[in-house]
C-alpha cells in the first residue's frame, strides 16, 4: 500500500511503547512503568515488510516502514495509547500544564538507561528537542513543534525535570509529545556539532552505534534480507508480575515487497502477523483460517480514506493552456456536486473491498468516534440529480450523450491513479463508468507511485487524482497541513497566498482556532463546522474508508491491534510467544 | 487425415476464430463495459436442461444468481425461476463498423436473467464478452504489427539481396543491430516517452507500429537469403538476358519467390505481436480499463486472491493458447504446401 509522505502523515507516528504511571523502587533507583498483561518470556517474533527502512534516524525519518522499525528502537516522553486512543505517561512518569495553558513542567522517570547502558536524564530531553526543531536538518516533526511560528522552548529545571514553553496554548496538549523518539546526547552530540547528523544511524549504522530507549536494540541488518532486533535489556517496563519487558527476545522483519507474497508467508507461518491485509487477501485467509490456526480481525473503518480531487491550483495559462480550460469545470461547486453525486460508494466499498469498508461523505472517517461529526448530510447516489444539477449549471449533452460544458466542449479529462495500488485503480474503474453515466468521458491512467506524487505536489500537471490520505491521530490537529489554505499538502490548490475562496477562509479561521483552544467541547464544535464546510465545498471527493484488517498466529499472545498505526505493533513490548497453553484468539 | 481435409478444417478454424474476434459484438451476449455492480465474480452460469420438479427439457435454461444467504463470499442458483436459452435476441447496440450498428447477439438470456457463460470478473462484468472484445484488440494488434513488419523487413530483404554489395553490407550490419535490441525493453521506453493524455487505444496502435518497424530484421534476413539464391537462377538470368529491367526482374521473377516464405513468417510473427501486447498490457503498461485486451483481462492473475478463488479469470489464457496453436497448424501447413509445390 503506498503511504502518503508528507507531513500530514506525519504523526502516524512510530510504535512507541505504551506505559502506565506507576513507579517502584529497587536496588538501583529506577522508575518502571508497570503494565496489566502477563505472557511467556524468549522466543523470536517474525513480521514482514513491505519495503526496507531507508534510515535508523528518528530525526530524519518519513516513510512508514522506517518508522515502524524505529518505534521498537525508542521511545518517547508521553505517549498515545493506541487501544485507547488517550496519552498516558511513558518517559515522563507526570506532568502539569499551567492555567493559561502555554507551560507544561514534564517530570521524568528516575534512573532509565539507554539501551547502551547510560543514564536518561533532562540534558538527553533538551538536545533531543534541539534537533526536533533545528531547521538545517529539516525534521518533519519541526512544524508541529512551531505553534503560531514560534518554535517550543525548552528548558531542563532539574536532571529529572524539563519545562516547555509554549507561544499559545494548543488544542491537542500534550498528545504533541507522542512519537518524538528522545535521543542519546552522548551518543549524538559529537555527529551533530560536526554537521554529521543527517548522516548518522542510516542503516549501515552499526549496533553499537545506536541507542534508544525502547523496548529493542538493533542486533543485525543484512540489507535486502531481514533486520533483527533483540530486547533491550534496559527497558524501563514491567509486567503486574515484575517480569521485565519486552517478553520477546528478538524481533525480526522480514522484506517481502508484495503483499500476495506476504500473505503466502503468513500461511506457511514464515511470520506471525499480518500488519495490513488486503479485502481479498482476507477473504483467502478466512478459508483456512481455523484449520492453520490463525486469529483474523476486522478491526472496523481506520483513519484512511479514499477520495477524489481536482486541480485547482493557479496555473500558467500558456504553459498549461488545455488544464486551464478543463479547471473552469473543476473550481465549478456544481460540477463537483454532479460527480460526487453520480460516486457509487456502497458498491465500491463491496465491490473493491469485499463489504469491509465504509462509504464516506466528509474527511473524518468513522473510525475517528471523538471527531466525527455525525450530523453531516449523507446524499444518495443518484444519477438524475446529477445530471440536473449539471444542467443547472448550464452543461448540456449532445446526441451522442455526451456532456458539453457552457462553451459546448465535450468534458473529457484523466484520472491518475498510483499503479500499485490495485485497489484505487478499481475504484478508479468504478468512478469512470459512474461518470460515463454522466456523460464525461474519463481515462483512467494508472502511474508509478512518485511520479503520481510528483506531479501532484510539484509540477500539478495532472486534471484529477484519486488517492489516498490517512489521518495520523484521532484530533484535527494533524490536518492542519492540509485544511490551511497555506498548507503544504492544500492538496487541490497548492501555495495560496491568501484564502483563494470565502469557505477556505473561514477553514483557516477554524482550524487556527482550534489548535489553540483547550476546551474539548469547544474545538469539536469548531472542528464539527470544518467537517461542514469541507462535505458543502468538496474540495475533496471523498469516497470510502477501508476496514484495517489484520492477522496474526494464534500463538502470539497479547495480540490487540489498534487502528492506529502501527496497527499490530504498538504493544510489542507486551506480545508473547505461547509454547504452552491453549492458542486463542482475541 | 489428408492433408486437404486438415487445411479445409484449419482454416475454417481459423476463419471463425476471427469473425469471432473481429465481430465480437454479435458473439458476445453483453456489451464489455456493461457492469453488474450485483454479481461480482460469479461463477459461469450452468445451462439446465432439467429443472426443479426434475422434468427435462430439450432446450436448456438459466437460474439466476443470488448470493449466499449466509453471507459467505459466492452465489446460489434461484431454482424457483428460469429463463430459456434464446438464439438472436436484441441486446446493447454494437458497432460492427463505421457508422453502422446492431442490435442483434447470437445468444442471450432475458432480462433480468443473466448468462456468463465464462463467469463474470470483479465489477460483474461477462468474462466471455470481454475475452471476444479483448481479442479484437489482441489480434488488430497482431496482424498490424506483423504488417509493419514484414512490409519494412520484405522491402529491405529485397534491396538487400539484389543489390548486395554496400547496401547489402549497411542493411545487415543495421539488421544485426536491431535484432540485439532487448525488445522488453525498448517497448518499456516507446511507452515512457508517450504523452498521457493521448487515448489509450491510439497511443497503442501507434506503438504496435513502432515496434513493428524494429522487427523488420528476422523477415528481412529471410528474404534476402531468397533473393540471394533466386537472382542467381536460371529464370531470372534469362530474364536479364533479354533484356529486363532490375525492377522488372524483381517483380515478376524473384519477388514471386519469397511469397511462401512471408506467408510463413506472418503465421509465426502475428503470435509474436499478440504476445508482446499481451506482455505489456498484462504489465499494466497497455490498454487500459475499461476496454479489455487478452493482457489485461490477465491482470486478475497476478492476485493470489484470484488464483486461489476465482479459476474461470483463467479462461482468457486458454484463449490465447487456442490462436497461438492455431497459426502455428497454419504456419506448418503453409510450409508443406511449399515444400510440395517446390518438389
Amino acid at each position: 500500500m503506498n503511504r502518503w509522505p508528507t507531513r500530514f502523515m506525519l504523526l502516524v507516528a512510530g510504535s512507541l511503547a505504551a506505559g502506565a504511571a506507576a513507579s517502584r523502587l529497587s536496588a538501583a533507583p529506577q522508575d518502571y512503568a508497570i503494565e496489566a498483561g502477563e505472557g511467556q518470556a524468549g522466543g523470536r517474533l517474525v513480521v514482514a515488510l513491505r519495503s526496507e527502512p531507508k534510515t535508523l534516524n528518528p530525526i530524519l525519518s518519513v516513510d512508514a516502514t522506517s518508522r515502524e522499525v524505529i518505534g521498537a528502537l525508542n521511545a518517547d516522553l508521553v505517549h498515545i495509547n493506541r487501544a485507547t486512543q488517550r496519552t498516558e505517561p511513558a518517559l515522563a512518569k507526570s506532568w502539569t500544564i499551567s492555567p493559561d495553558g502555554k507551560r507544561y513542567v514534564l517530570q521524568l522517570r528516575q534512573g532509565l538507561k539507554f539501551s547502551d547502558g547510560a543514564p536518561f536524564t533532562a540534558d538527553d530531553v533538551v538536545f533531543s528537542f534541539a534537533l526536533y526543531l533545528d531547521e538545517k536538518l529539516h525534521s518533519p516533526q519541526r512544524d508541529l513543534l512551531v505553534i503560531d511560528d514560534h518554535p517550543i522552548s525548552v528548558k531542563k529545571l532539574s536532571d529529572y525535570t524539563v519545562e516547555f514553553d509554549l507561544a499559545k496554548p494548543y488544542g491537542p496538549a500534550e498528545r504533541l509529545f507522542d512519537g518524538l523518539a528522545m535521543l542519546p546526547k552522548h551518543l549524538l552530540e559529537p555527529a551533530y556539532r560536526e554537521g554529521r547528523l543527517a548522516q548518522a544511524w542510516g542503516t549501515t549504522a552499526q549496533p553499537q552505534e545506536l541507542a534508544g530507549l525502547g523496548p529493542f536494540r538493533l542486533k543485525l541488518y543484512v540489507p535486502g534480507q531481514q533486520l533483527v532486533l533483540e530486547r533491550n535489556p534496559n527497558y524501563w517496563k514491567r509486567d503486574q508480575n515484575g517480569k521485565p519487558l519486552p517478553y520477546l527476545s528478538e524481533l525480526t522483519f522480514v522484506f517481502v515487497a508484495n503483499e500476495d507474497s506476504q500473505v503466502i508467508k503468513f500461511q506457511t507461518s514464515e511470520t506471525h502477523l499480518l500488519e495490513r491485509v488486503n479485502a481479498d487477501n482476507f477473504a483467502v485467509l478466512q478459508k483456512d483460517a481455523k484449520t492453520k490456526g490463525q486469529c483474523l480481525l476486522d478491526l472496523g473503518p481506520g483513519l484512511e480514506f479514499q477520495f477524489l480531487v481536482f486541480n485547482q491550483n493557479q496555473l500558467d495559462a500558456a504553459k498549461f493552456a488545455e488544464l486551464t480550460a478543463k479547471q473552469t469545470w473543476f473550481r465549478d461547486l456544481q460540477f463537483r456536486q454532479a460527480v460526487s453525486l453520480a460516486m457509487d460508494r456502497r458498491a465500491m466499498a463491496r465491490l473493491v473491498y469485499g463489504g469491509r469498508a465504509t462509504p464516506i461523505w466528509g474527511h473524518v472517517t468513522p473510525g475517528d468516534k471523538l471527531w466525527l461529526n455525525d450530523k453531516l448530510p449523507h446524499p444518495e447516489r443518484s444519477i438524475e440529480k446529477a445530471r440536473q444539477t449539471l444542467r443547472d449549471a448550464g452543461y448540456s449533452w449532445n446526441s451522442g450523450g455526451a456532456l458539453l460544458d457552457l462553451q459546448h466542449r465535450p468534458v473529457q479529462f484523466s484520472i491518475l491513479v498510483s499503479s500499485s495500488n490495485a485497489q484505487r485503480s478499481k475504484l478508479a474503474a468504478l468512478a469512470q463508468d459512474d461518470l460515463r453515466q454522466l456523460g464525461m468521458d474519463v481515462q483512467v491512467v494508472p502511474m508509478e507511485f512518485r511520479a503520481l506524487v510528483d506531479r501532484l505536489l510539484n509540477t500539478k500537471d495532472y486534471e484529477a487524482v484519486l488517492m489516498n490520505l490517512v489521518n495520523g491521530d484521532v484530533d484535527p490537529t494533524p490536518e492542519m497541513n492540509l485544511w490551511l489554505s497555506s498548507g503544504e499538502t492544500h492538496l487541490w490548490d497548492l501555495g495560496e497566498t491568501k484564502p483563494a475562496t470565502a469557505w477556505e477562509a473561514e477553514v483557516d479561521r477554524l482550524m487556527e482556532a482550534q489548535m489553540t483552544t483547550s476546551d474539548p467541547a469547544a474545538r469539536k464544535k469548531l472542528y464539527d463546522r470544518v467537517q461542514e464546510l469541507a462535505a458543502q465545498n468538496l474540495p475533496l471527493i471523498f469516497l470510502v474508508s477501508p476496514n484495517i484488517l489484520v492477522a496474526a498466529q494464534s500463538t502470539v499472545g497479547n495480540f490487540h491491534p489498534a487502528i492506529l498505526e502501527p496497527y499490530v505493533l504498538w504493544n510489542a513490548d507486551q506480545l508473547f510467544l505461547r509454547r504452552t497453553g491453549a492458542a486463542q484468539c482475541p | 487425415m489428408p492433408r486437404n481435409l486438415r487445411t479445409v478444417i484449419l482454416l475454417s478454424f481459423l476463419v471463425l476464430l476471427h469473425l469471432a474476434l473481429l465481430l465480437p459484438g454479435f458473439f458476445a451476449p453483453y456489451d464489455f463495459a456493461q457492469q453488474n455492480r450485483d454479481l461480482p465474480f460469479a461463477p459461469p452460469t450452468r445451462l439446465h436442461f432439467i429443472d426443479a420438479t426434475g422434468a427435462w427439457h430439450a432446450w436448456p435454461f438459466v437460474h439466476p444468481l443470488q448470493p449466499n444467504v449466509d453471507g459467505s463470499d459466492g452465489y446460489t442458483e434461484d431454482v424457483t425461476q428460469a429463463y430459456p436459452l434464446r438464439l438472436f435476441v436484441r441486446g446493447n447496440a454494437f458497432q460492427i463498423v463505421g457508422p453502422w450498428n446492431a442490435h442483434v447477439h447470437l445468444f442471450g438470456v432475458q432480462s433480468p436473467g443473466h448468462i456468463f457463460l465464462f463467469g463474470t470478473d470483479d465489477f460483474g462484468r461477462d468474462e466471455l464478452s470481454r475475452i471476444l472484445f479483448g481479442g479484437r484488440i489482441s489480434l488488430f494488434a497482431g496482424i498490424l504489427g506483423a504488417s509493419a513488419a514484414l512490409s519494412v523487413g520484405a522491402l529491405l530483404g529485397v534491396l538487400s539481396g539484389f543489390y548486395s554489395g554496400w547496401t547489402d553490407a549497411v542493411i545487415m550490419r543495421t539488421s544485426e543491430l536491431f535484432l540485439a535490441l532487448p525488445w522488453l525493453y525498448l517497448l518499456f521506453a516507446v511507452r515512457a516517452i508517450l504523452p498521457l493524455r493521448i487515448k489509450t487505444t491510439d497511443a497503442f496502435l501507434l506503438f504496435i507500429v513502432v515496434v513493428g518497424l524494429v522487427a523488420w530484421a528476422r523477415p528481412a534476413r529471410l528474404v534476402r537469403g531468397i533473393v540471394l539464391s533466386a537472382r542467381e537462377r536460371h529464370f531470372a538470368l534469362a530474364a536479364r538476358a533479354m533484356g529486363a529491367s532490375n525492377f522488372h526482374v524483381l517483380r515478376y521473377h524473384i519477388f514471386p519467390e519469397t511469397y511462401g516464405v512471408l506467408l510463413t513468417t506472418a503465421a509465426l510473427l502475428i503470435p509474436q505481436f499478440v504476445l508482446a501486447e499481451v506482455t505489456l498490457s498484462f504489465l499494466g503498461l497497455g490498454v487500459g480499463e475499461p476496454i479489455p485486451t487478452w493482457g489485461n483481462l490477465l491482470i486478475p492473475m497476478q492476485k493470489y486472491s484470484v488464483l486461489r478463488s476465482y479459476w474461470w479469470l483463467c479462461l482468457p489464457a486458454f484463449a490465447l493458447v487456442l490462436l497461438f496453436l492455431a497459426y502455428h497448424w497454419a504456419s506448418t501447413t503453409v510450409q508443406e504446401a511449399l515444400g510440395e509445390v517446390r518438389s
